[in-house]
């Protein structure tokens, strides 16, 4: 019998984008008001902006990831470093198609991508087990005794 | 050889013929790409670095793999971060 080349069920990588990217609509509220007392109406759009464009990297990162590991492990070299830069032209283009608009202040964009993207990775880790048992997120106590992974 | 020498003659002498706004834009233009390409560079080593140590760990331990993916992703991710402080400088120099 051989060894699996491939991961077997749900990808844990995926499990944890979706908890991040959940994790993100309680920073919508927060990035409004400090998008409003930077720079008003246009802030709060771009720094908006700049939160979609972090969360939807994290989730393509973790759906390259974790689509190439249960297709092969070998496939998964390439879909990181193929990935890491099929990433970065897409937030390339993604922000300087937009950095001409009315709408768009770049200074608050700018912090906000740095922020949220270390922000949200640093508060994730709080939530992240990658245990043998639980290679995901945290499983969390119930009353009853059931072991189900952290959602909030 | 002779037309890439003229090409590069031509480039110099619109150089010298710019206007100090004109040299200011040009540098801050060209700093904005060597910022963005340069800063691409150390992330993409450490990325390349990080997930060939990973699918070793899958290929040796293959019953850790979901394990072995989420340490990799979160690594990815704090990793890139770096590139990203490089595309902010460049959008900073090229539109702010």
């Amino acid at each position: 019998m051989s060894a699996p080349d491939r991961l077997e069920g749900p990808s844990p990588a995926i499990e944890v984008a979706l908890d991040m990217v959940r994790r993100s609509l309680y920073l919508i509220p927060i990035a409004v008001i400090f998008g409003g007392l930077i720079a008003g109406t246009e802030g709060v759009l771009s720094v908006g902006y700049a939160i979609g464009v972090v969360v939807i990297n994290f989730f393509l990162a973790a759906v390259l990831i974790g689509k190439a590991a249960q297709v092969n492990f070998a496939l998964v070299f390439g879909a990181a470093l193929g990935g890491f830069a099929l990433r970065l032209g897409l937030i390339f283009l993604a922000v300087t198609l937009v950095a001409g608009q009315a709408w768009v202040r770049i200074v608050p964009m700018g912090i906000t991508l740095i922020v949220t993207h270390l922000g949200l990775l640093l508060w994730e880790l709080r939530y992240v087990s990658a245990s043998m048992a639980y290679p995901g997120l945290k499983p969390k106590e119930h009353r009853h005794g059931v072991r189900e992974p952290v959602r909030s | 050889m002779s037309a890439i020498a003229s090409a590069a003659s031509q480039a110099i002498e619109l150089a010298v013929e710019a206007t100090p706004d004109e040299q200011k834009a040009n540098a801050a233009a060209s700093s904005a790409g060597f910022a963005y390409g340069l800063a691409a560079i150390g992330p993409g080593i450490g990325i390349g670095y990080l997930v060939g140590q990973a699918v070793q760990a899958m290929a040796r331990q293959p019953e850790a793999a979901g394990q072995v993916q989420t340490t990799m992703f979160l690594g990815i991710a704090f990793t890139e971060a770096l590139a990203l402080i490089g595309f902010v400088v460049f959008i900073l120099l090229k539109f702010a």
